[in-house]
């Protein structure tokens, strides 16, 4: 930067400058400069208060106090979305910013340094890519079960009738990627039941599972039971023998000790919450 | 060391500080590239990127970019050059509304390109159902799908690149190759594609660099399965949910592949 100042260079013509800045460019080229600086200070200050917040772990009181950051598994969309509608009327001024994705995605991106107040997983083996502070026991709450379940779309054209026919050639299966939680989940599932899926796809998370199948390009899908009552109508579902399938727990686990991500968790541990829960298809903890 | 001799005179801003003014919004913008890619070589492990990069993904997906990638110049070539030259060439209404169309997959973000791919070529799409009902075939998870996917937001890179190289071609050598008898076809052949190569060797490594970066229409037309439809960054999408590490090392593998190449080009044609 210096040695660029310092070179004169063929366009450095001062005569032009003299002529036209003397008179009402100045006052704007300065305007300009105090925009600038202005930008340059803010965007600074942005980056100070996310790298601070993710340096503690995550956090939003840098930010004016009243925002709740909640990374949340991509099956916890309808509830989640539906318990931040009700805790923003029970809470008023308090805005509630939910980020769905897959489990192993959102672990990884808190131990980045994400600034989250709160997440939710599916399932705790995830726990484990989780900052070594967040895992402690005493900052989780298991606050639902799910169980897996075969998707087919609902004209079911290839005759889906359980996990045995997801070994059929002429059945295109999509399951999720094996990092998901889905995804192992759904490798163990199919292999205590020793089938070999026509596998075609993994898919990143348990939604674009299911979207695959609710958009018909493929056949059967393993989601969870949850994944299949929120679809209403758009996918069918084929409950897996108890004795194959599996439960994963789903923790809450508080990354930050403000207040209002704490009423938070209590709001989703909550009868209310439960229902919630209850409803979009999960199981009661 | 000043480069201002002349006394400071009120009101008049210094050559110094007016590029002053300059050179801070210019090294931010400078800063807002270079920060990123040296940041994914300072935190590469140099000494385990081997071990990474032995991975059962990583060749698959290595392959099947490459492969992918280089179908889609070749198709780019064979059909994005023809195109281009009748647009050069072309006036009228409907060559304006022929350019806007292939000109939206530029600004189009690639998700909603996949979804349109699936909506056209998907078992249940305009052209995918027929296909799948007549001839049994189809196409989402395949790697026809990752081509279909990558030509659909490359090719428009290169029409526009050769488009206006081939306008640049003097319309005298069109009129003059035709006195000498020659068919449209021969035009093109032996007049505009020669005058128009340095175009269409940059055309070609535009539309080859971003059909390699491509993700969006990827991942929601093709899938994401190893071997037939992951490619590169498909599988670092991948990787970084479970191996930050792995992620980084294919990461650099692409950043590398991509520079030589470029580089590679910009010495011959790419100015």
């Amino acid at each position: 930067m210096t040695s660029a100042d310092a070179a004169p260079g063929p366009s450095g013509t001062p005569d032009v400058w003299r002529a036209t800045d003397a008179g009402s460019r100045e006052p704007r080229a300065r305007r300009l400069r105090a925009l600038v600086v202005a930008v340059l200070v803010a965007s600074l200050a942005v980056g100070c208060s996310t790298s601070s917040a993710g340096g503690t772990g995550g956090g939003t009181s840098a930010a004016g106090g009243s925002t709740v950051t909640v990374l949340a598994a991509a099956s916890l969309s309808e509830a989640f979305s539906d318990l931040a509608g009700r805790f923003e009327s029970e809470h008023p001024g308090v805005r509630v910013r939910v980020s769905f994705g897959s489990s192993s995605k959102l672990a990884q991106q808190v131990a980045q340094g994400a600034p989250a107040d709160l997440v939710a997983l599916a399932g705790t083996t995830v726990l484990a890519q989780l900052p070594e502070e967040a895992q402690d026991p005493a900052r989780r709450t298991i606050v639902a079960r799910n169980v897996l379940e075969v998707a087919t779309p609902p004209d079911d054209a290839a005759g889906v009738s359980g996990l045995a026919d997801l070994a059929r050639p002429d059945v295109a299966v999509v399951l999720c990627v094996e990092t998901a939680p889905c995804g192992s989940a759904a490798d163990e599932v199919l292999g205590r039941a020793g089938v070999t899926p026509n596998v075609v796809s993994r898919e990143v998370d348990v939604r674009s599972t299911l979207a695959k199948i609710a958009l018909g390009e493929a056949d059967a899908a393993i989601v969870y039971h949850s994944d299949v009552v929120t679809a209403k109508g758009r996918v069918r579902g084929v409950p897996i023998p108890a004795a194959l399938n599996t439960t994963l727990d789903y923790p809450l686990v508080r990354l930050t000790d403000d207040v209002h991500p704490a009423a938070f968790a209590a709001l989703v541990s909550s009868p209310a919450g439960e229902a919630v829960l209850v409803d979009a298809g999960f199981l009661a903890p | 060391m000043s480069i201002d001799s002349r006394p400071a005179s009120a009101g008049v801003a210094s050559p110094l500080r007016s590029r002053t003014s300059l050179i801070v919004p210019a090294a931010v913008g400078v800063a807002l590239v270079v920060v990123p890619l040296t940041a994914l070589l300072l935190r590469a492990d140099w000494a385990a990127l081997p071990q990474h990069l032995a991975a059962p993904t990583v060749w698959p997906a290595v392959r099947l970019s490459l492969v992918t990638t280089t179908t889609t110049v070749l198709i780019s070539l064979l059909v994005g050059t023809p195109l281009a030259w009748l647009l050069a060439r072309a006036t009228g209404r409907a060559a304006t509304w022929l350019r806007a169309v292939l000109t939206v997959p530029l600004v189009l973000p690639p998700v909603v390109g996949g979804v349109a791919l699936l909506l056209a070529y998907g078992r249940n799409g305009v052209v995918g159902a027929p296909l799948d009902e007549i001839l049994g075939v189809t196409i989402p998870f395949t790697p026809v799908a990752v081509v279909l996917a990558e030509v659909f937001v490359a090719m428009p890179f290169y029409v526009v690149a050769v488009e206006g190289a081939m306008r640049q071609v003097d319309r005298r050598y069109d009129a003059l190759a035709a006195t000498l008898g020659a068919s449209p076809w021969h035009t093109f052949a032996r007049v505009a594609v020669p005058l128009a190569t340095p175009g269409i060797a940059a055309g070609a490594a535009l539309a080859w660099a971003r059909a390699l970066g491509e993700f969006g229409a990827t991942i929601t037309f093709a899938g994401n399965f190893v071997g037939t439809t992951q490619t590169a960054p498909l599988a670092v999408y991948t990787a970084l949910e479970q191996d930050p590490e792995a992620a980084i090392a294919l990461s650099v593998v692409m950043l590398t592949v991509s520079v030589v190449v470029l580089g590679a080009l910009r010495g011959r044609w790419v100015r």
